[in-house]
């Protein structure tokens, strides 16, 4: 299909070459057309990951910023202790968060594409996930306060029901109401991709696999498992780097008790410490790009996109 | 007298909401033979053998296999195995693994698996594509593999959904040849669903018409293409002409129509097309009651007396070639 298309684009063109001067040069047509993109890309991507890897090397006390070159900042960030426990806590939270939203996600998903019969009720079913998104992540946690606090309607349910004796501390402000928060804000990332890739499934690879003796679970492992994916590992992208690059969740649903590698980079800024934070962020984002590596080592993901 | 692998469909029927997909079918499918159900789209042969194969629920009535019961049973418990029209190949398994996927359902190990698997890939002359995946593969290829996925559960009934129409005609030919030969040497009975007579006609042992959810006629193939019992058989399997005569309406071959001298003839017409087609001259021609006939004539026959478009002629045919057609 491209070669056809590339040689009907040729042939169509060929005529032009002579009269019109900006035709004459195809190469820079190509850069014509491509730079509207490159111009966003490297304004908006491209500048600021630079300018962040630049100031990452200042120097800073605490009433200046000075343009330097040195280590300072980083050795001081692998100097400290606290680093590793907030980028273990950080990829706690990932890996915890993955788990869970996986498995939500590819329930869901799974329900849609295969119980769910009819479009209709797919479209209907679908529209309804996406319903809280229709808040902002911030009311959406904040909701949970009122929900989960020690007087709040899940103890004095538990309790009125005599399921407890006296409230759970660990419902709020813990780790737990956390990775709640966390699933709650981004199972939909994981149900959209799978369900997407789960749809494209023949429906006669299944027959197929019935009539090759597959029970339901032997379906879901051989044939429906190796054929999502790409749905996985794109839900996974999206969940690990939200969740790693997170900072107001932690915040709110700790009620500031924990802490990740999003709040100390806040917290720098908080501070003024531009530099600090800058080689926090270069070092997180270095993290990020090698968690995804190795997961695209597994899959590969490029004939969804 | 029930052999292996006799098939036998009693009062079959299938219904969606309020229609009828299949009403009440009876058929019995001769152990070892080689049987074709042939119709035009949405006549309800897809349906049936979905039923047969146990990937469609039988609304009412039963399919027997060898004398039991194999209504209910899931699919791969029949004795049936079914080849898909799109082969429905598992993309992500290499073609070994492809044909060895019902041995690993079944729990057998991976070298026991693999060797049957390569015994049916050389059954099919695929051995030396036994480590690629379905996409490298041409659709004449993905055909034989999905034949050695489907024989490898050792089927009774082998069950072809439309198997030769997603390949060019060349290849459609070569692959029917194939499938016979193989149908010969396994021994079982072939269930093959088509839409085409042609393929129909060279491949079957025995052929049921289908039309609106009913069978209109089955039997062996020279049988049905030269006495079709209906109007709609006639027409479907082609090279007839359907008459209306004072007595009812009749089915002639077209090559059984012969030209005589206006007046002499059973049917006077008015010639309206003339075409020439190597072996044979096909014309055409319009009788009373706006009838249009077509006479297959022997290229040698036309030329010593060739016609004239808009000339009369007079239309004849053996009188013992003439069927009687039901409606």
């Amino acid at each position: 299909m491209t070669i056809a298309g590339t040689k009907s684009g040729a042939g169509s063109v060929g005529p032009l070459r002579k009269s019109s001067g900006i035709k004459g040069r195809p190469g820079l047509v190509g850069w014509l057309m491509a730079s509207p993109l490159v111009l966003v890309l490297v304004l908006f991507l491209v500048m600021p990951i630079i300018m962040i890897g630049t100031v990452s090397f200042w120097r800073a006390t605490e009433f200046s910023i000075i343009p330097a070159f040195d280590f300072e900042n980083y050795s001081f960030l692998f100097g400290s202790p606290v680093t590793y426990s907030v980028f273990l806590n950080t990829l706690k939270y990932a890996l915890i968060t993955w788990a869970v939203t996986l498995t939500l996600g590819y329930t869901v998903a799974y329900f849609l594409a295969f119980h769910v019969r009819s479009l209709t009720w797919q479209i209907v079913l679908f529209l309804l996930c996406t319903i809280p998104f229709w808040t902002s992540n911030i009311i959406r946690m904040i909701s949970w306060i009122p929900f989960l606090g020690r007087n709040g309607i899940a103890n004095s349910a538990l309790l009125s029901w005599g399921v407890i004796d006296e409230p759970l501390d660990w419902l709020l402000f813990s780790d737990f109401s956390v990775i709640l928060a966390f699933v709650h804000l981004y199972t939909l990332f994981m149900v959209v991709p799978i369900f997407n890739t789960m749809m494209r499934i023949d429906k006669s690879l299944i027959e197929a696999a019935r009539d090759g003796g597959a029970n339901g679970l032997q379906i879901l492992w051989n044939v429906i498992i190796p054929l999502t994916k790409p749905g996985i590992m794109i839900g996974t992208i999206f969940v690990v780097t939200l969740v790693m690059g997170d900072f107001v969740t932690v915040r709110i649903m700790s009620g500031s008790q924990s802490a990740n590698v999003g709040r100390l980079i806040s917290n720098d800024i908080a501070l003024l410490q531009y530099p600090s934070a800058a080689a926090t962020a270069v070092v997180l984002l270095c993290s990020v790009l090698i968690v995804i590596g190795i997961f695209l080592r597994f899959v590969d993901i490029r004939k969804e996109l | 007298m029930a052999g292996p692998s006799t098939l036998e469909l009693i009062s079959l029927t299938k219904r969606y909401g309020t229609s009828l997909a299949v009403t009440s079918i009876n058929h019995k499918f001769r152990s070892g033979s080689y049987a074709c159900l042939l119709g035009p789209s949405g006549c309800g042969k897809s349906t049936t053998l979905r039923m047969i194969a146990g990937h469609e629920a039988v609304t009412s009535g039963s399919i027997l296999l060898a004398g039991s019961d194999i209504s209910h049973l899931p699919p791969a418990k029949r004795g049936t195995a079914m080849m898909f029209q799109n082969y429905a190949l598992f993309p992500h398994l290499s073609v070994l693994d492809n044909v060895a996927f019902s041995l690993k359902m079944k729990g057998v190990d991976k070298p026991t698996r693999h060797r049957r698997a390569g015994e049916l890939l050389e059954l099919v002359d695929m051995s030396k594509f036994g480590a690629r995946l379905p996409a490298q593969l041409s659709g004449g290829q993905q055909q034989r593999i999905a034949l050695a996925r489907a024989l490898i559960t050792q089927p009774q009934v082998l069950l072809l959904d439309e198997p030769l129409s997603a390949l060019d005609p060349f290849l459609r030919i070569r692959m029917r040849t194939e499938l016979k030969k193989l149908q010969r040497e396994l021994g079982i009975t072939f269930i093959h669903v088509t839409h085409g007579q042609d393929e129909a006609l060279a491949l079957a042992d025995e052929i049921v018409v289908m039309n609106n959810a009913v069978i209109e006629q089955a039997g062996p193939a020279r049988e049905v293409f030269n006495a079709p019992r209906t109007k709609f058989v006639a027409q479907f399997m082609g090279g007839h002409n359907v008459i209306d005569l004072a007595n009812g309406p009749v089915a002639v071959r077209s090559d059984e129509v012969s030209l005589t001298d206006v007046g002499t003839g059973v049917l006077p017409a008015v010639v309206t097309a003339i075409e020439y087609q190597g072996a044979h001259v096909a014309l055409m021609a319009r009788a009373h009651g706006a009838q249009d006939i077509t006479a297959m004539i022997p290229e040698a026959t036309f030329f010593s007396a060739p016609k004239e478009i808009g000339q009369p002629v007079g239309l004849t045919w053996p009188a013992d070639r003439q069927h009687a057609l039901a409606g």
